[in-house]
């Protein structure tokens, strides 16, 4: 029930081909763009209806916080203090005065209008070159007022895209597994929330251990390990009614799963009498395939966007190391070389790079190197750091950071952390509880 | 959980003077051979005389002599009391990446068992069950909080 939204998009008005404004989202950015975010204008009448159907005072100027926040956190914008505008809401959407944008040194500016026709929320939205005088987008949306942060979000994926040639990643849910207690006795949960930590739920009680969940490719379905019954097992769950089932009929621990880009297998590792090898299962005639075969552990799976191949981890050279092999299993190949340890490889979405954990001289690293290996560059450095996860587009990552205790084994806490493909921009994801396991779903929308 | 076996030297030294230096400031009772836990702080027995738990090497899960000799009591309990199943539970410590932690738990009670089994203990008695980084019993970020909770531990499932 997350998913279908009612969602109507119309192109207002035929766009000016050629770019205008652009931002370069190749490098660290350290002169993100200043950008105007003007509340969205709401006549009286919409006004009092949101106030009776969502108990929001001002959802125009509600969704617009959306929309800055959003664009604040990419590090590439520099959303202006709204204080400073002298342009009122409503006449700005219809004409701006582009000298009193530029005036406070804008160079984009957004504006907008919400109504409400027949109990449901129209929202729409300019954005304009104040430097060129001309606008550059404009997009109107109809669906249920409930849906008014997802606006919010799919309004920051046009800019986004408008503006750096790339698709956004705001449109977004996290899935990730929830901590709380002590850490010798860690009650976990399954949670799922926006992109930018609003709308949390929990899918699990806390009654068995879980870890590890993915979403398919339609966001739809989710699959992690449970513990459930005290046999941890690949479970699949279907996120709109709750239902679950155990993947496969494995005669001992399964864990470590992943969908193919497909969403018609899933990918894990199956352990048994100290070996854990790859395994696939496909999920509509539930035939199980093996994929490796190595006495040394086998694990982390993760295919590439085409599904032609997979990277996994392997200790087969004596420490873990990351590897790729066709999707049958055939053409094993170690890549990773560097001083250290290397886990969690991860494939980009955009096919060209594989995020991964590096444990070096007590540190951990998340990195990404080339698919042959080649061009390995570290991202961030810290005490305890796991389990990277890409953002739609390949832009950015999300992992989670553990706190090193103190001397009486205090202090203990797990946070998710974002941080740009570039190395910069590194922020606290925010949750209600301490989390582990981030993983990013694909764009909702289109 | 995961040491490069380059530094891995480097290591057992600065682990051996850390252990001295535990000793000295008293800092709970634990000791390490290597970089193996040798103490007693967090054992529990079966049975007098009988230890539940083995320690392991960072990354490892090759058995200590000690181990070995922990191994053979269990074994002999085992026989004695044929009517007793175990769950071997295999743990990492939390320097690891969590999936490879959870083979490696796998991979380290299944040492264990196999070595029951050797001693005449039947398969059909003892099943495992992997925790990797998620039950330690120490909660500490210190070389001799992470040897603690690398273990294998034998537990009584009836």
């Amino acid at each position: 029930m997350f998913f279908r939204y009612l969602l109507v998009l119309i192109f207002l008005i035929p766009l000016n081909s050629h770019a205008l404004i652009e931002v370069d989202i190749s490098r660290g950015n350290l002169s993100p763009l200043p950008i105007a975010v003007s509340p969205l204008s709401l006549d009286k009448e919409s006004k009092q209806s949101l106030q009776k159907i969502l108990k929001k005072k001002d959802l125009g100027s509600e969704i617009s916080i959306v929309v800055e926040n959003n664009l604040k956190k990419t590090g590439l914008f520099n959303p202006l203090n709204k204080d400073s505008f002298l342009q009122k809401s409503d006449i700005a959407h219809l004409k701006p005065r582009f000298e009193d944008w530029a005036l406070i040194k804008a160079q984009a500016l957004i504006t907008g209008k919400v109504t409400v026709v027949d109990e449901k929320l129209r929202v729409e939205f300019r954005l304009w070159d104040v430097l060129a005088a001309k606008e550059m987008l404009a997009l109107a949306f109809t669906t249920v007022p409930s849906n008014w942060r997802r606006v919010g979000h799919i309004i920051t994926d046009k800019i986004y895209e408008r503006l750096t040639g790339e698709k956004g990643y705001f449109d977004t849910r996290i899935i990730y597994v929830a901590e709380e207690g002590p850490k010798t006795r860690r009650i976990k949960k399954l949670g799922i929330m926006d992109q930018d930590g609003f709308n949390t739920k929990y899918l699990t009680l806390g009654n068995e251990l879980v870890l590890t969940p993915r979403f398919n490719p339609t966001n739809q379905m989710v699959t992690y390990l449970s513990y459930f019954r005290n046999l941890p097992r690949v479970y699949l769950l279907d996120i709109e009614t709750g239902i679950q089932e155990v993947v496969g009929d494995f005669p001992g621990m399964t864990f470590a799963p992943r969908f193919s880009p497909d969403g018609k297998k899933i990918i894990m590792s199956f352990a048994k009498d100290g070996n854990s090898d790859i395994y696939t299962m496909d999920l509509e005639n539930r035939i199980v395939e093996r994929i490796t075969n190595h006495p040394s552990i086998d694990t982390s799976p993760s295919y590439s966007p085409d599904g032609k191949y997979i990277c996994f981890n392997s200790d087969r050279s004596g420490y873990q190391q990351i590897y790729i092999m066709k999707s049958d299993g055939s053409n094993v190949k170690r890549i990773s070389f560097g001083k250290g340890l290397y886990g969690t490889p991860v494939w980009s979405p955009r096919g060209d790079l594989i995020a991964f954990t590096k444990l070096h001289k007590g540190k951990f690293y998340i990195g990404v190197m080339r698919t042959n290996g080649k061009g390995e560059r570290l991202l961030t450095e810290n005490f305890y750091q796991e389990a990277p996860s890409w953002s739609p587009n390949g832009r950015v990552l999300i992992f989670y950071r553990e706190t090193k205790t103190d001397e009486k084994g205090e202090g203990f806490s797990a946070k998710l952390w974002s941080i740009d493909l570039t190395g910069y921009n590194e922020r606290l994801v925010e949750t209600e509880t301490d989390a582990s396991d981030p993983s990013w779903s694909s764009l909702l929308s289109n | 959980m995961n040491l490069n076996k380059i530094f891995k030297n480097a290591l057992l030294v600065a682990l051996a003077c850390l252990a001295l230096s535990a000793c000295a400031k008293k800092v709970g009772t634990g000791q390490m051979q290597g970089d193996v836990y040798t103490g007693t702080d967090t054992v529990e027995y079966l049975a007098s005389g009988v230890p539940d738990r083995v320690f392991f090497a960072t990354n490892e899960s090759v058995l200590t002599t000690k181990s070995r000799e922990t191994l053979r009591k269990q074994a002999a309990w085992l026989r004695k009391n044929s009517k007793i199943n175990i769950v071997i539970e295999g743990h990492a410590d939390e320097r690891g990446t969590r999936e490879y932690n959870l083979a490696l738990g796998e991979r380290r009670a299944n040492a264990a068992k196999d070595y029951l089994m050797t001693y005449g203990i039947s398969a059909d008695r003892i099943s495992v069950i992997s925790y990797g980084k998620e039950r330690p019993v120490d909660s500490g970020s210190n070389p001799l909080s992470w040897s603690k909770n690398r273990r294998s531990v034998t537990v009584k499932a009836n």
